[in-house]
């Protein structure tokens, strides 16, 4: 299949060379692909968009899980941002909170667009809706931001993976926090190259990762490593503007994530054998969701 | 290429919490079922890998059932799943099984009625897109993102032909194509990627050549 681009290099290159911004090498190449017109494929992004506004707006409100275990938490942040003491900065901040809101609406089955999976579904979003206060883009820029992530995570997921299973948090919100990163670059107004730098310094902070859920659920620690996701893509993204770039190429960076996560224990690898899913907490919570059904003891757990 | 669309990355809009074990079992369910050409009366739904592990608190379980009732991975009625399959007469059942697959995501669904059954082996790769690896017994490699015609046919010369010159009739275009046996000179599978829907008829006109025992269609 002809494509215009396989990895971060080619695409850096098109872009520098025609003038272009990543998300437009990504647009064409959609079209290219599927032959469906531009007007489509941008409906489709915006479609998407909305799904993630309506599921930060869901998490802002308050969400509890199944099992109780995730929830609220989106809400005790911004409730902390309101005092105006945040430490971190309230951008920072409010990028954390909404990350955490999406993905407290997806570990309470509720309906979210999987950026670039539903585990890690939070930073993409959450970067996007916490930026837009401060850039104040047009909602096309806020569509471009979309198809910039994903021509990112269009080279990570045919370089390396964004399976949990198959390669870890790393390949999940690693290659999430990446994606983020890049597109705030973007949207910010760096360059192509400085989006690379920006995808390579996050990932870079990510490598090696484990996935490992307690009870298996998207719940423990996943909530969580979306928070920190977003804040270390907003890191990077201000690294790679203020001109630090990464020593080790970007497409280097995705292929030893590739190969950290062939190398990766399968017990750390989604099966909730491994890590903190085999705590005593951890193994806890599981015997009480699945060998008693009784949630009431998950509560006094968590005490 | 595996992924081919911006779309598999930003995207697919579904019911949480797992891209792969969710949005993903609901694809598989939804593409076995079109396989079968309607609605199994019972399916045994045997789980590897992290799917085995992992499947009650992902919803992989009621993903798959809503799957079999042609629920997408962004139907609501996915939570529900478990109390529709009883009001819609399916029966089913879970194996959580040991053997280590090529891929940690894979679900192998026997699903039937009276009138036959079939064998479905798919694999979520990530992101909520999927593979078919095999059918009935034949290896192949079908993508779920494209129209597929399925052919079982006797393996004999002349079969394939006859089925390309069908759909060269009806101007459909062949993007990928597949021929696949168990043992030779017996049947034989035929798996063919197409550029647009496929009409019922072409279907049935295929159904008519002679040594084609069975045709189904999957992703209209």
């Amino acid at each position: 299949m002809d494509v215009l681009f396989h990895n971060v290099r080619e695409l850096v290159e098109r872009a520098e060379q025609e003038g272009k911004l990543i998300s437009e090498i990504m647009i064409e190449q959609e079209m290219l692909i599927t032959g469906r017109t531009r007007e489509e494929i941008i409906q489709q992004m915006d479609n998407n968009l909305t799904v993630m506004e309506e599921a930060i707006e869901r998490g802002l409100n308050g969400v509890k899980s199944v099992t109780g275990l995730t929830g609220g938490d989106a809400v005790l942040l911004q409730n902390y941002i309101a005092q105006g003491n945040s430490l971190s900065g309230d951008l920072l901040l409010d990028a954390v909170s909404k990350a955490v809101a999406t993905n407290e609406v997806n570990a309470a089955m509720g309906t979210i667009c999987a950026t670039p999976t539903a585990g890690s579904a939070g930073v993409v979003p959450g970067t996007l809706f916490a930026v837009k206060n401060k850039l104040n883009p047009t909602r096309e820029q806020m569509i471009r931001y979309l198809f910039t992530s994903g021509a990112f995570g269009f080279v990570v997921a045919n370089n390396a993976s964004i399976s949990g299973a198959a390669g870890g948090c790393q390949a999940e919100v690693g290659s999430a926090a990446g994606m983020a990163a890049a597109a705030i670059v973007e949207m910010a107004g760096g360059t192509p190259q400085q989006c690379s730098e920006a995808f390579a310094i996050t990932l870079k902070n990510m490598l090696g990762l484990v996935c490992d859920p307690v009870a298996g659920l998207v719940e423990v620690p996943c909530v969580k490593r979306n928070a920190m996701g977003a804040a270390n893509s907003l890191v990077a993204a201000d690294m790679a503007l203020a001109g630090v770039t990464s020593r080790i190429p970007c497409d280097e960076v995705i292929g030893a994530m590739y190969r950290i996560g062939q190398s990766m224990s399968p017990n750390l690898k989604e099966t909730a054998r491994g890590g903190l899913a085999a705590t005593p907490t951890g193994k806890a919570i599981s015997k009480a969701i699945f060998d008693n059904g009784n949630l009431e003891s998950i509560k006094s757990l968590q005490k | 290429m595996k992924f081919t669309s911006v779309f598999d990355i930003i995207g697919p809009v579904m019911i949480g919490p797992s891209s792969s074990h969710t949005a993903g079992a609901a694809r598989i369910g939804r593409v076995a079922r079109d396989l079968f050409g309607r609605q199994p009366k019972w399916a045994k739904i045997h789980l590897y890998g992290s799917f085995a592990e992992t499947y009650k608190g992902h919803g992989t379980d009621v993903a798959l059932i809503g799957g079999l009732l042609n629920y997408d991975t962004f139907d609501e009625r996915i939570k529900t799943a478990f109390a529709d399959a009883e009001k819609a007469g399916l029966d089913y059942e879970f194996i959580p099984e040991t053997a280590n697959m090529e891929h940690p995501n894979t679900a192998r669904l026997v699903i039937g009625d009276d009138e036959g059954e079939m064998s479905v082996v798919g694999i979520s790769i990530g992101g909520g897109k999927i593979e078919v690896s095999e059918v009935n017994g034949f290896k192949l490699r079908l993508t779920g993102g494209m129209p597929a015609i399925l052919v079982v046919h006797d393996d004999r010369a002349g079969c394939i032909a006859n089925v390309a010159n069908c759909l060269a009739m009806h101007a459909v275009n062949i993007g990928h194509m597949e021929v696949s046996r168990i043992e030779r000179g017996l049947t034989a599978l035929m798996v063919i990627e197409v550029d647009q829907n496929i009409e019922e008829k072409v279907l049935q006109q295929i159904s008519l050549i002679p040594h084609i025992s069975k045709v189904s269609k999957i992703n209209n």
